[in-house]
């Protein structure tokens, strides 16, 4: 064994250090709205489940400015997350098509965005019908 | 003699402390400046004319053999490639990749990186060589271009000085190694991915990296170790199921 050597040290703050690492750590960062985002969903559910009265009052309780603005901090994390991870699609599993590999920008919107807005417009259309 | 001067602020360090002074400090050197000149050639015109003691790693001054990485202003970067007209009239940082230990000034150890590419197995592994007389391995164009990409690594290993996972986790088998594990996998002519699998599919292989992608920002050959890694991943899980769907299988 050698004696121990200068290394760079690893700051606690390293994310802070490349843009790159910023973007990173916004990316996960992002994940946790997740859990609050999808309790408040099963909270509308359930609420649902109970009939109408109940969910009247839920949406009565839900005006409130506080949960306006908590619920858009959310949902927007909770899009910006997913985002991310549909344009980083392409990277993990390369588009091909006849032997040619797709753009990435053309495999994000196969794999992730046009998926997303066909299963979001069915979803629609069944609520809404 | 350029008129005009550029500094240069060079980490230096001796492990045994040098001749009284500090063990890690910042040197100021004043070098000539040139339009065309990289990063290397002004260390080289210190290690000429001002101070023959600094210590530091380079061969070809042409971005192909890898050994001149260093952190330029906090940036892994080829000295080779980085120009001195990108950072004048501002002074310069030069200090030695990150995460390495340092043998002396800007010179890094790679011992505990080749330990790191044996590990993944690097070479074309077949189960039966094929004799002379059956001639060579066919491969196709698409065959190359599948794994070609991965095969440009130059081990610069600007890519672990990049990645805050090797930071980290001391035994994490690191961007450049994976990549090339990768080039070997997905290769026509290899069928060594069954053992390679047990070290990239560990906590220190592939799922060690939590995919921040910075060692694809500054690879200079656009290997995208990222990507590869990732793949790798997925590569690992369908391999996993196989395994649990189907356990009469060799595999």
């Amino acid at each position: 064994m050698r004696a121990k050597r200068f290394q760079t040290p690893m700051p606690s703050t390293w994310f802070l250090q490349r843009a790159g690492y910023r973007r990173f750590m916004a990316r996960e960062a992002t994940a946790i709205a997740f859990a609050p985002f999808l309790v408040y969903l099963l909270v509308w559910i359930h609420r649902l489940s109970q009939g109408p009265e109940a969910f009247a009052a839920l949406i009565e309780v839900t005006r409130n400015p506080v949960s306006v603005v908590l619920h858009s901090l959310l949902f927007g994390a909770v899009l910006y997350h997913s985002f991310t991870w549909f344009n980083l699609t392409p990277k993990i599993m390369p588009m091909y098509v006849a032997e040619e590999k797709v753009p990435d920008f053309w495999a994000a919107i196969f794999m992730g965005y046009l998926p997303w807005v066909v299963v979001t417009a069915v979803v629609l259309w069944g609520v809404l019908r | 003699m350029a008129d005009r001067t550029i500094t240069l602020e060079v980490f230096r360090y001796q492990p045994n402390g040098g001749s009284g002074t500090a063990k890690e400090r910042f040197q100021r050197y004043d070098v000539p400046y040139h339009e065309h000149w990289v990063v290397l050639d002004a260390l080289n015109w210190i290690k000429d004319e001002l101070d023959g003691t600094l210590t530091y790693r380079w061969s070809c001054r042409m971005g192909v053999c890898g050994s001149c990485g260093m952190m330029v202003n906090g940036e892994p970067k080829l000295t080779c490639a980085a120009f001195l007209k990108d950072y004048f009239p501002q002074s310069i940082k030069i200090e030695p990749l990150s995460y390495f230990p340092v043998e002396r000034d800007l010179l890094i150890d790679i011992e505990g990186f080749l330990a790191k590419l044996k590990s993944i197995k690097p070479w074309i592994i077949r189960q039966q060589e094929k004799s002379l007389d059956e001639g060579e391995y066919l491969q196709s164009p698409n065959e190359l271009a599948s794994f070609k990409q991965y095969s440009m690594c130059i081990n610069c290993l600007l890519c672990y000085a990049a990645c805050p996972v090797v930071g980290a986790e001391e035994d994490f088998i690191g961007p450049a190694a994976m990549a090339l594990a990768q080039r070997y996998n997905l290769d026509s002519r290899d069928e060594g991915e069954d053992l390679r699998s047990e070290a990239l599919g560990a906590e220190e292989g592939a799922w060690g990296c939590t995919f921040v992608g910075e060692c694809t920002e500054v690879c200079p050959k656009n290997v995208d170790p990222g990507g590869a890694i990732q793949r790798a991943k997925v590569e690992n899980t369908k391999a996993f199921y196989k395994r649990l769907l189907m356990p009469w299988g060799n595999r």
